[in-house]
């Protein structure tokens, strides 16, 4: 690691300039008061949790916000990533536009923001202050303390008050502190928010969140670290003029044909050689004198060869399991009664960038009835706040009918309402916004395409759940009839007769007419207990075999009663004679490590039973066999 | 145990046997019950009035709400066993609070409950005065020319001449109106005149309208009770004395009149009992509203739906009640009975109801 921050900083180069973003504060997110506070923030902490993952540093970010004067605050975000070393500390954060990720491309947060030292020159526009910057790298037992001001006219650091300072029970990471004008709200677009459902696609860190007096922690929900990201070229089909234009200019390639195949993704000599002819511009042109129009040439001439794909392998989507953990982290306090599997969509491409969907579906517990879905968009695990109307996201929730999956929408058409939460998530190389602002996905039709699928695939599991929980309902009132009120029918009519109560089983099974299963875990030590109980809720006697998925391969099973015909990947239990009205129990002991959440995908398998007459266990699915027989082989 | 009684005990203990048959025999208990409801109700041509249609609706313990209906059921009949035993009534309130005591088996609305004790009436041809169930209020006041005999608490029977025996408010309609309770002796008036409000029937008896136009004065209260609309029915049929009914313009009180007429939904299993088709209805109607120019107010949203659905509504499917209804809807507005005070407090007794009567040749 002792090179990381040395190695940053050398990919750190100069970029244009601009005194121009002083009079565009909101391209930088600084429109409103409550928007300039949460994007001091939001700069933050993008920047932290990239420095903390490029380093494989779990992220430990804290924000502090404090109210120092009407409208003013005093706004510090410190983290443990690797630090920055002492000479580029000013670059980082007095000046626009500098930055290690500009010319490279990967799935990073830094592409959404305009960059910390927007923030430093927010300060100092707003509230004449400088900002104080800390940072110690891991080579160093002291830190870099410095105040820093941005020369607007010059876009160069104007560092005051220098100095070594000792970081107690701190190894390495940044601190920035600055004051801004701004407004602390709490809602929709507050820090709080953005803070939130940062943690929620960011659970391997920790999150504390300081203002005046509060203090909320968004603890960690896993300690594996994001999957790297492989920073790749361009691909000449998704490039922008202006940046094909900006890179041939600083190339230090000799020529043309090189440039194309040395710069981009995909492109080689006997390609590069193609685009040239097309472009009609010859091959040997140094790319630094090619004028705007060439580079127009050179990208018609790009659409018009056959490119290979770019690579989607460098993408790192947060994956199914962390998407869950992330959701139920952060919104458990609203007792949601279900998590749609997440789905990870495989990478696509569009014009020439891969990009890749993400979904999660969180529904019921507290979550309001009445009001529109709350949804959750993110780009590369940053949250979008801002323009959901103008959103692709937005748009592909729109052009689904919900209400065949569950939910209440008004005609089939718009923002569906009920308890649920939405997320989406896109992560991109280049992730296609709808403007310089960078807050909201533009609609595309492949990226809007691919949201759609992966809402279709949470939706689909949506309404089975829905669909078992109305059959478990309709179940758990037929057990109120058999149990509570059917008995009292018997005995009351009885009684008006002066006879003994008739028997009931029959006309129990009768009404409840479905085999039942309940399953129920216990832990001691260390050891988990499973057991099944199996009642036989139908007129009829039933032959039935039982079958239950172990939730690993190499889950040992300790001790099973009754034992099983069949132990593999799958227990399976033949009941011969199962009588009307008649309950059997099947009782498992697994070897340790087991917990709730990898028991909770297990299903109980039945055969023998329809699956309308069958609750709590799944009917044995049809591929089934072929499984099993493969099993049978081996043994 | 009087016969009625006994014979109701028998009928009821009947729906407990089959119950309890059904579970014996391994069967799903379930009975049943002809359905109450708008589009089970059919004119029966030849009487006149609604009835109750064909179709029935199957309670069955297979489903929760309607096990629960069986329970109490079984609850409902055990306590009528109870009262017939003890001899004993109570109201359909107090039974909708013995129900507090049900278990499983309560009830959650009076509503339920008398709706309950109907279906029982339904099922077993009974009816609620058979099983020791009395509504809450009992039927409205007559005054009028008419000598009724009624059995007292002590078994005697008492003549009221109600126009002579009784005082301003006169004779209270009891709950029992049957012939075991009340019977009609010497009637001498031409027609009875069925009156919506209070305040309209103290006018009509203030200004002697039932000796001058030798008339029998019914106060409707609203809704009438079951009682009231059956010594109309039994009046009209048993003495032949022609009915008129006279309300406020409003939706409502259409509805008065065809329940006074033509029977209720709830109840259209006892319109052979209680509906008297020959009544007329004498106002105030929508027209009546122009042609008097009588002080208004306006129609209300619910006001018009009720006045929508009676379009729908079979018992107003008539070229009289059509155009009436179409005109309030028109003109949206409503008139009470004592805007008629508009011209005075004679007005109705000396020019507006011997105009109307005289149309349809009662005066």
């Amino acid at each position: 690691m002792a090179s990381i921050a040395e190695e940053l900083a050398d990919k750190q180069q100069e970029i244009s300039v601009g005194e121009f973003f002083e009079r565009n504060k909101h391209i930088l997110g600084f429109d409103s008061l409550t928007k300039a506070l949460v994007t001091t923030v939001k700069e933050g902490v993008d920047n932290s949790l990239d420095a903390c993952e490029e380093a494989s540093i779990l992220p430990e970010i804290k924000i502090e916000i404090k109210e120092v004067d009407e409208k003013e605050y005093r706004v510090a975000v410190e983290d443990n990533g690797p630090g920055i070393v002492k000479r580029k500390i000013p670059e980082v954060f007095g000046k626009l536009l500098y930055g290690s990720r500009f010319h490279e491309i990967s799935q990073s947060r830094g592409q959404q923001g305009i960059g910390v030292s927007a923030v430093v020159m927010y300060g100092q526009l707003t509230t004449g202050r400088a900002t104080t910057v800390r940072s110690m790298v891991k080579e160093k037992d002291y830190a870099t303390e410095m105040d820093i001001i941005l020369d607007t006219k010059k876009n160069e650091p104007d560092v005051q008050n220098e100095e070594v300072v000792l970081w107690e029970d701190k190894e390495h990471g940044t601190r920035f502190e600055t004051t801004v004008k701004g407004l602390l709200r709490r809602g929709k677009h507050s820090v709080f928010e953005y803070l939130k459902n940062t943690a929620i696609v960011n659970p391997h860190a920790r999150i504390v969140y300081k203002r005046n007096g509060d203090e909320t922690i968004f603890k960690r929900a896993t300690d594996q670290l994001p999957e790297e990201t492989e920073a790749v070229l361009p691909h000449l089909k998704g490039i922008e003029l202006g940046t094909l234009s900006k890179m041939a200019k600083s190339s230090d390639r000799r020529t043309l044909k090189s440039f194309l195949k040395h710069e981009f993704s995909r492109i080689s000599y006997s390609k590069a050689e193609e685009i040239c002819k097309k472009a009609e511009i010859e091959e040997k042109t140094n790319p630094g004198d090619l004028e705007v129009e060439d580079c127009k040439k050179v990208l018609n001439a790009a659409g018009e060869v056959k490119l290979m794909s770019p690579k989607t392998d460098c993408l790192a989507p947060i994956r199914s399991m962390l998407i869950k953990k992330g959701l139920k982290n952060v919104l458990k306090g609203d007792h949601p009664e279900y998590y749609a599997p997440p789905t990870t969509r495989e990478p696509e491409v569009y014009s020439g960038n891969p990009f890749q969907v993400e979904v999660g579906l969180v529904y019921g517990g507290d979550l309001p009835k009445d009001s529109p879905v709350r949804v959750l968009r993110f780009a590369n695990r940053v949250p979008l706040l801002y323009r959901k109307g103008g959103c692709a996201t937005t748009t592909a929730i729109k052009n689904i009918d919900w209400r065949i999956y569950g939910l209440d929408q008004r005609g089939g058409k718009g923002m569906p309402s009920g308890p649920a939460v939405i997320l989406i998530h896109v992560a991109s190389t280049r992730v296609p916004f709808t403007s310089e602002a960078k807050e909201a996905i533009a609609d595309i039709p492949t990226v809007i395409d691919e949201i759609e699928r992966g809402l279709r695939d949470c939706a689909r599991n949506l309404r089975t759940h829905l669909n078992k929980e109305k059959k478990r309902k309709k179940v758990k009132k037929k057990f109120t009839v058999v149990n509570d009120i059917l008995p009292m029918i018997a005995k009351k009519s009885a009684d008006l007769l002066g006879k003994e109560p008739p028997e009931l089983d029959a006309s129990m099974t009768k009404i409840m007419g479905v085999v039942y299963i309940e399953k129920e875990y216990s832990w001691n030590d260390g050891r988990c207990g499973v057991k099944i109980d199996i009642m036989n809720y139908t007129p009829k006697k039933r032959e039935l075999n039982v079958f239950f998925e172990k939730p690993y391969p190499e889950t040992e099973l300790l001790s099973s009663d009754p034992t099983p015909e069949h132990d593999g990947d799958h227990l399976e239990w033949k009941l011969k004679n199962l009588e009307s009205s008649e309950t059997t129990v099947i009782n498992l002991e697994f070897d340790g490590g087991l917990e709730k959440e990898d028991l909770d995908g297990t299903d109980v398998y039945i055969e023998g039973v329809g699956e309308t007459n069958l609750i709590g266990a799944e009917p044995l699915p049809d591929d089934w066999d072929i499984e099993l027989a493969e099993i049978e082989e081996v043994n | 145990m009087e016969e009625r009684h006994e014979d109701a005990l028998n009928r009821l203990t009947n729906i407990a046997e089959k119950f309890y048959e059904q579970l014996d025999g391994g069967e799903i208990p379930n009975m049943e019950v002809p359905t109450r409801s708008k589009s089970n109700i059919e004119l029966d041509r030849r009487e006149g009035v609604w009835k109750l249609g064909s179709s029935t609706t199957n309670r069955s313990a297979k489903k929760l709400k309607s096990a629960r209906m069986l329970l109490r059921t079984l609850y409902m009949l055990e306590l009528i066993q109870d009262m017939i035993g003890e001899d004993k009534s109570s109201t359909l309130r107090e039974m909708y609070y013995i129900s507090e005591g049900w278990d499983k088996a309560k009830f959650n609305k009076q509503s339920e409950s008398d709706s309950l004790a109907e279906d029982m009436e339904l099922i077993t041809g009974c009816l609620r005065e058979d099983f020791k169930l009395r509504p809450e209020e009992d039927g409205a006041r007559i005054i009028g020319d008419i000598t009724v005999e009624e059995v007292n608490r002590k078994g005697d029977v008492r003549k009221i001449n109600c126009r002579d025996d009784v005082g301003d408010s006169g004779y209270t309609i009891p709950y029992n109106v049957e012939s075991d309770k009340v019977n009609f002796t010497d009637t001498n008036v031409d027609f009875m005149i069925a009156i919506e409000t209070g305040g309209m029937f103290d006018r009509l008896v203030e200004n002697g309208f039932d000796e001058e136009a030798n008339a029998l004065l019914i106060h409707l209260k609203g809704q009438p009770a079951r009682a009231t609309r059956r010594v109309i029915k039994r009046l009209s049929e048993e003495e032949d004395i022609p009915v008129v009914v006279f309300t406020d313009a409003d939706p409502w009180s259409f509805r008065i009149f065809a329940s006074v007429a033509y029977g209720a939904i709830n109840t259209a299993y006892l319109s052979d009992f209680l509906a008297t088709p020959t009544a007329e209805y004498v106002g105030i109607t929508a027209s009546d509203i122009m042609t008097y120019d009588l002080p208004t107010d306006n129609l209300s949203e619910n006001d018009r739906k009720a006045l929508e659905q009676e379009l729908e509504d079979p018992r107003f499917d008539t070229d009289f009640w059509k155009e009436e209804i179409e005109t309030m809807l028109d003109i949206d507005k409503k008139a009470e009975q004592q805007a008629l005070a508009k011209y005075g407090l004679d007005y109705v007794t000396e020019t507006y109801l011997p105009e109307k009567l005289g149309q349809i040749g009662l005066m």
